[in-house]
């Protein structure tokens, strides 16, 4: 008999249909006369939604994923990539964009809808040479902004440091009037930068609550909707949606209603999962194991922030604050400033300060080990991942660690990881429940 | 109480009968294209050599790559736990135990009463596995049971890059080309094997009693540059390769209780 009751999620359809819609959106905004344009998830997507309402990004690296898990469409796409010389250790995700590119051939059906122009920032090495190769292969206008001013605990009273980026982001602004020919709206931007606040916000909010036992969802599902913040923070459709999601998480939490019906075993994983392969996060419920998320599912677009009584909860809006924000100058100060302390951001620079929040997320969220994914296939959020272990072993947290790549299958061996589960859980004394 | 261990490993399958904890009947063969047929021929015949039948068995315990498809199994266990149950059979006092088979190596640190506290498995490469010697001893075109005592003729120090099979041979065949004598190269050979293997141990801590278990265990270049890179005496288990499925049975022993 199951410990827990468990149910399926009512918003399952319309996260699907709202996910199919973006894609769909972005596809066919020139027939509409409306702007694409293309970017990483960490873009500040608020900036350009100032040009009007019918501006529709496509961000690389959650629709890299789609194409990593679309297996034949993926090796297609790396077979394309490496074909022009590229080498096979970049980041995957750049990879499979660039295959679609080349192949011109969009995953969702159709050609590759070309972008208007490409706007991005430079938190990451690979996202910036990404789409200075997508811009010159494309020949289309591109706009990078250099965020590389420390981790936010060095920058919050350090006016200077975010002004640097402000001021990159006021050039931005001239930057997409002139490839655009559009007035800029600064009104949009303030709304834009308010919903951003507001989706990330509450994302965080939806993961604090698997902090419950049993939590109320698994990573695997979290995936789903976590996508969401990283399509476009700053869009109203989706901070809407994140509303929803939060009250329905927020009732299964007050009913009981478990993930994994037999939870006894609380884990997290590390970085992008291997896309292709998600049906490892299945198979820890053989042993009534569950990844109640991760670093990566909090903080890639979720916001936090140290609560006073120590524990991490989600970062308080400005609207919250009761901080107004009425000018552009005071948008993209908010925006830099809300940015700059996302959890994923503070690790590019110390792998000690991922250590720290990774032994706050066991702690605080009750996990009985950790899955470590050595990903091939980023090097931005793998770099100090082994420095990451040392400090959660020798903080007496049970570690497993498996190679595999967020969206190349050919560096992912599926077996092989099981039974490294299967050690791993042996290990911790748990024997399986269930069959294969 | 009689149980039986079966060890499916990626190139031999090993079988170990015992009886009150002493072993009674040991089995050996090529896994071949049917593991499952295999494992089962083997099975009977250890159990001939034992002169029990399998309803005398109080259960039987399955390890390695295979150890889901062997039917007769009433459990199963990983590699990681059969080795390290195995080893403190051996020497209670291991606290590290190496096993290098023909496809993966693994290292495993265990608490004084047995329990696994942490493990490292080599990844998605063969530098560190039995199949790499095979690899390089075809290079060298001398037979693999030859390579490891050829390394012993030598204190050279050849620099050779073993984290790929594939480069490596192609290192071997430049090494060749230049006239290095075939004993350096079977030590450049080893010192990168064991470097490998040092590196992966090093990372869950590598602890006083080290026992080395495995097929390669047998290979006594590998050992000495194995000695050497970890800066420690390693003990080798008798019969190496037995090791995981002399666990397998005392963990059947364990759950028949």
């Amino acid at each position: 008999m199951a410990k827990y009751k468990t149910e399926p999620l009512k918003c399952w359809a319309k996260a699907k249909e709202l996910r199919d819609k973006y894609y769909q959106d972005y596809a066919t905004a020139h027939e509409r006369g409306g702007i694409r344009w293309t970017g990483g998830a960490w873009s500040f997507d608020a900036i350009p939604y100032g040009l009007g309402d019918d501006v529709y990004p496509i961000t690389g690296e959650p629709y890299a994923a789609s194409i990593a898990f679309n297996k034949e469409f993926s090796l297609k796409c790396m077979e394309a990539t490496e074909a022009k010389g590229w080498a096979r250790d970049l980041c995957s995700y750049m990879r499979n964009y660039w295959g679609s590119m080349y192949l011109n051939k969009y995953n969702f059906g159709g050609p590759y809808p070309k972008p208007t122009f490409a706007f991005q920032d430079h938190i990451c090495c690979s996202h910036a040479k990404w789409y200075q190769v997508v811009a010159e292969h494309e020949d289309i206008p591109y706009f990078n902004i250099d965020v590389s001013v420390g981790p936010y605990h060095l920058i919050k009273d350090n006016p200077q440091k975010i002004k640097y980026i402000v001021d990159q982001m006021h050039e931005s602004i001239e930057f997409l009037e002139k490839v655009t020919g559009r007035e800029y709206n600064d009104d949009k931007l303030i709304e834009a930068v308010k919903t951003d606040m507001r989706s990330t916000s509450t994302w965080a909010k939806i993961c604090e609550l698997n902090k419950n036992v049993p939590a109320p969802l698994e990573e695997k599902s979290m995936y789903s909707f976590y996508v969401f913040g990283t399509l476009s923070k700053a869009k109203k459709e989706f901070a809407d949606f994140y509303d929803e999601l939060y009250d329905e998480v927020k009732d299964r939490v007050d009913r009981g209603i478990a993930a994994v019906a037999n939870e006894r075993c609380r884990l997290m994983s590390d970085t992008q999962p291997p896309w292709g392969f998600l049906k490892v996060f299945r198979y820890l419920e053989k042993y009534g194991a569950i990844s109640v998320g991760s670093l990566y599912t909090f903080g890639l677009v979720g916001n936090w922030e140290v609560k006073k009584d120590g524990t991490w909860g989600a970062r308080e809006t400005y609207m919250e604050k009761g901080i107004e924000i009425n000018t552009r100058d005071e948008a993209l100060t908010a925006l830099a400033d809300w940015t700059l302390s996302r959890p994923e951001w503070q690790h590019f620079y110390d792998p000690g300060l991922k250590t720290e929040m990774m032994l706050r997320i066991a702690k605080e969220w009750k996990l009985t080990g950790v899955m470590l994914h050595l990903n091939r296939g980023c090097e931005g959020l793998s770099t100090g991942i082994m420095e990451n272990r040392l400090g959660l072993v020798e903080s007496g947290i049970p570690v497993m660690t498996f190679e595999g790549n967020m969206g190349d299958e050919r560096e992912f061996d599926l077996g092989r990881t099981m039974t490294r589960i299967d050690s791993f859980m042996e290990t911790l004394d748990l024997e399986p429940i269930s069959a294969d | 109480m009689i149980t039986a261990g079966v060890d499916v490993g990626a190139k031999t399958v090993k079988i170990v009968v015992l009886r009150d904890r002493e072993v009674v009947a040991t089995a050996k063969d090529l896994s071949g294209f049917d593991q499952a047929k295999v494992a089962s021929e083997l099975l009977a015949q250890a159990l001939e050599k034992a002169n029990v039948t399998q309803g005398d068995l109080a259960g039987i315990c399955s390890t390695g790559a295979g150890r889901k498809i062997v039917s007769e199994a009433t459990h199963s266990v990983t590699e990681v736990s059969a080795g390290a149950k195995g080893s403190l059979f051996i020497n209670p006092d291991v606290r590290t135990v190496i096993d290098v088979g023909a496809e993966e190596g693994r290292a495993i640190r265990c608490t004084e009463k047995g329990k696994v506290e942490d493990f490292a498995v080599n990844e998605k490469c063969a530098a560190g596995s039995g199949a790499f010697t095979e690899s390089m001893a075809r290079a060298l075109e001398v037979d693999v049971a030859e390579l490891g005592k050829l390394s012993l003729g030598s204190d050279a120090s050849v620099p050779m890059n073993a984290q790929c099979a594939v480069f490596a041979e192609s290192e071997v065949v430049s090494l060749l080309h230049a006239e290095t004598p075939k004993q350096d190269i079977s030590k450049a050979i080893h010192d990168a094997i064991a470097s490998r293997i040092t590196s992966m141990a090093r990372r869950i801590g590598l602890n006083k009693e080290v026992l080395v278990i495995g097929g390669v265990a047998l290979n006594v270049g590998f050992i000495r540059s194995l000695n050497e890179a970890i800066e420690m005496d390693v003990i080798v288990a008798d019969d190496p390769e037995f090791v995981n499925a002399l666990g397998a049975a005392l963990i059947a022993a364990e759950r028949a209780n």
